[in-house]
């Protein structure tokens, strides 16, 4: 057990750095720099100014080079100015050059700056993933006890009319893709159109009190596309449980049906949505970006597409860093919770 | 002219659609006839899901193939007068209506749903069928010989799934991506796999016979080639192929994000069917490895592929839209769906109507493919 923990945390580690390696090498390419460069010194300058601007900044080393800044294994860049001044990546503005650290980076819990917000990106990032926070929560509040009814409930008699009309439901809503649900379900439920008027199309004001009115429709959007897929998975596993031996012999033994299901089904056809739940939470993660920038939710997902639409390299790799921790932690907890769940596979 | 009631709207875009119609009463027709003697197409026909899936399917690919009868205005002029106009109301000219509305700046909905679906369906399958040949050519022998070579392409396929999509396409496509080259490089990589495949599937089953062997491979690579340089390069001699450099964006991203999980699902496939007797008896024929994965294991993998197949174009095209929804490789002009939703999406509780259309539209693409693979999955596990 502890040699299989320590070889998928190995793995986990050198995933990570891969990851963010490869998002440090596209945010960082040429012409994003470039870009940088004619953002921060004015839009008119010349490539011999842009040049010597990167140069003056740090950004003339090689991408491995200032990875390994950014990652704080490297030391970090320092320049001499003519008049003998020293600036560097680890010297903040008006600082003694000589008390500064050597190594700045992730590792010492320095993400860098963000152009756009002017702030610390690892303050950005944590008040925006604390509102992703709360919307994620209530997904996964809504998303699980439904969706395994729904498949618990379909599985149960494979075949019949509850099955076929629930599975109907699960199909199309596996079709319907955040941004078609979020159209469809803010005109029906928050337009001039149908005049119903429920809920409210946009969910701004939740980030400072989070209502039934304003928070419905951004969960249910979420929620749905997952529903649907959860379900299904549920439902082939319920089903495939159903026609096995152990439940023929329960049920010739006079059990009701009900006890049959509760008692002797249920906890062996959890364990493959254990698995496709967890898998589905950097699926969410996706459905978040998409619904944050359709309800004007300024969360973790609406930072990122601001992130990268406006070329804030230093925030976009702090909101690749989460997104990469988050799926990497989750693809462990569903292997772990995998083997805990089915005493049939041993760790070796 | 007074503005058409919803009933006369109905009537008015069945009209409309009356080439559409006629193909699908065709199809079907046709379809039915001869289903004994079409296979597993043919056995779709058993089965209302499918059929209804397939319905669905042929009814947009019939929209787009006959697109240019079907739309009733240019889907990119501007009509003054119409902006946000609702369903059914006139055009100023006299001359027919706006069917579905016209969006915020003044353009017939209709039409360019219509249109739009001719953009979906030009690249949905043509990227699923590029991440299926590339997954398959690399899936095959990383099941089929194990060891080194499959621990570092599952390394790398787990890599490119750990990804968040939107992250991936945020990253990949830009237009400073464009300008590094980039995405020619990986199209130089991506668009190789067919005619790879493709001569070793040949030279695998012919090579007992060079003579017939020298003519497939030959015909494959002087036409493979020549595609090649058009698409990936752009450098196609007689210039009929090539492609838009945005839509070359588009579509390697497409195909990169998809061809790791088709990768996963071959690999699975062959790890199960290599323990089988009829690959344990070509081996002891003698057969080469390439023989046993291209014309021994891979025909036996259809069933769980072609479902597949289904299931991921319809998830291409959620990924299309995602991209047209955040405005990455498409113009501002382009009536796909994705970009018509973003469009219509910020006077959605006045006008809903631009972005309902295309939402509507997607959803019954996707819904059809997902119907279709599932009666296809059904049928195929009657075999």
């Amino acid at each position: 057990m502890f040699k299989f923990l320590l070889r998928r945390f190995a793995t986990m580690v050198v995933m990570a750095l891969c990851l963010t390696y490869a998002v440090f090498y596209f945010t960082n390419l040429p012409p994003n720099l470039e870009k940088i460069a004619k953002s921060e010194a004015g839009s008119r300058i010349t490539d011999a100014e842009v040049d010597s601007w990167l140069a003056k900044n740090g950004y003339a080393s090689s991408t491995p080079q200032r990875y390994g800044e950014w990652l704080g294994v490297v030391p970090g860049w320092r320049n001499t100015t003519p008049d003998g001044k020293v600036t560097g990546r680890c010297i903040a503005r008006g600082t003694d050059p000589a008390v500064a650290p050597r190594f700045c980076g992730v590792a010492q819990g320095n993400m860098g700056f963000s152009n756009v917000f002017k702030q610390p990106v690892s303050s950005i990032i944590g008040l925006r993933l604390g509102l992703t926070g709360w919307l994620m929560l209530c997904v996964v509040c809504v998303m699980v006890p439904v969706s395994l009814l729904i498949g618990i409930l379909a599985g149960m008699r494979e075949g019949n009319r509850l099955d076929r009309s629930l599975s109907a439901v699960s199909i199309a809503t596996t079709a319907t893709p955040e941004y078609v649900s979020g159209v469809i379900l803010i005109t029906l439920f928050a337009s001039s159109v149908t005049g119903l008027k429920w809920f409210k199309g946009t969910a701004t004001s939740a980030m400072d009190n989070i209502t039934f009115e304003n928070f419905t429709l951004p969960v249910m959007t979420i929620s749905l596309y997952a529903i649907g897929y959860i379900a299904r998975m549920t439902r082939a596993s319920m089903a495939e449980v159903m026609t096995a031996q152990y439940i023929r012999t329960a049920r010739l033994k006079g059990v009701r049906f009900r006890d049959v299901v509760l008692k002797h089904a249920l906890r062996n056809a959890l364990i493959a949505p254990f698995t496709v739940i967890m898998l589905q939470i950097p699926w969410l993660l996706n459905g978040v970006v998409i619904v944050e920038t359709l309800f004007n939710y300024k969360g973790f997902g609406w930072t990122l597409v601001e992130a990268a639409g406006n070329n804030d390299v230093e925030l976009l790799l702090g909101c690749s860093v989460v997104a990469v921790i988050v799926v990497l932690v989750t693809q462990l907890l569903s292997d772990l919770g995998y083997a805990l769940l089915n005493p049939r596979i041993r760790l070796a | 002219m007074d503005p058409l009631s919803w009933p006369e709207i109905t009537i008015a875009i069945a009209g409309r659609l009356v080439p559409v119609w006629i193909a699908l009463v065709v199809t079907f027709a046709l379809s039915m006839r001869f289903k004994r003697r079409l296979g597993l197409y043919g056995k779709l026909f058993d089965s209302p899901i499918g059929m209804l899936g397939f319905g669905i399917v042929m009814f947009w690919v019939f929209t787009a193939i006959f697109a240019d009868q079907v739309i009733t205005f240019d889907p990119l002029s501007q009509v003054s007068r119409m902006k946000n106009a609702l369903p059914g109301m006139p055009h100023p000219s006299g001359e027919g209506y706006y069917l579905l509305g016209g969006d915020n700046l003044a353009r017939d909905v209709f039409s360019r749903v219509v249109i739009g679906a001719r953009r979906v369906l030009a690249i949905a399958p043509a990227a699923t069928a590029f991440a299926f040949i590339m997954g398959i050519t690399l899936g095959l022998p990383a099941g089929y010989f194990g060891g080194k070579f499959d621990m570092a392409l599952s390394f790398l396929a787990n890599l490119v799934l750990s990804f968040p999509v939107i992250l991936l396409f945020y990253l990949l496509v830009t237009p400073e991506i464009r300008v590094t080259g980039i995405p020619t490089m990986m199209a130089a990589v991506l668009f190789l796999f067919p005619v790879i495949f493709l001569v070793i599937l040949w030279n695998s089953r012919y090579f007992i016979n060079p003579m017939q062997r020298n003519i497939y491979v030959g015909v494959t690579l002087v036409f493979g080639l020549w595609a090649y340089s058009g698409l990936a390069f752009n450098a196609d001699p007689l210039g009929v192929w090539s492609m838009d450099p945005n839509l070359l964006n588009v579509f390697v991203s497409v195909v990169f994000v998809n061809a790791p999980t088709v990768f996963r699902i071959v690999r699975g496939i062959v790890l199960d069917i290599k323990t089988r007797d009829y690959v344990a008896a070509a081996q002891t024929r003698g057969e080469g490895p390439w023989y046993i994965m291209l014309w021994e294991v891979l025909p036996n993998a259809r069933g769980p592929l072609i479902v597949d197949f289904c299931l991921r174009i319809g998830y291409t095209t959620i990924l299309l839209g995602t991209l047209g929804f955040f405005g990455l490789g498409v113009s501002p002009e382009s009536p796909n769906w994705g970009s018509t939703i973003n469009d219509g999406r910020k006077l959605l509780s006045l006008y809903p109507h631009p972005a309902l259309v295309p939402a509507i539209a997607l959803m019954s693409l996707v819904l059809g493919l997902n119907l279709l693979a599932d009666g296809l999955r059904e049928e195929s596990m009657k075999d």
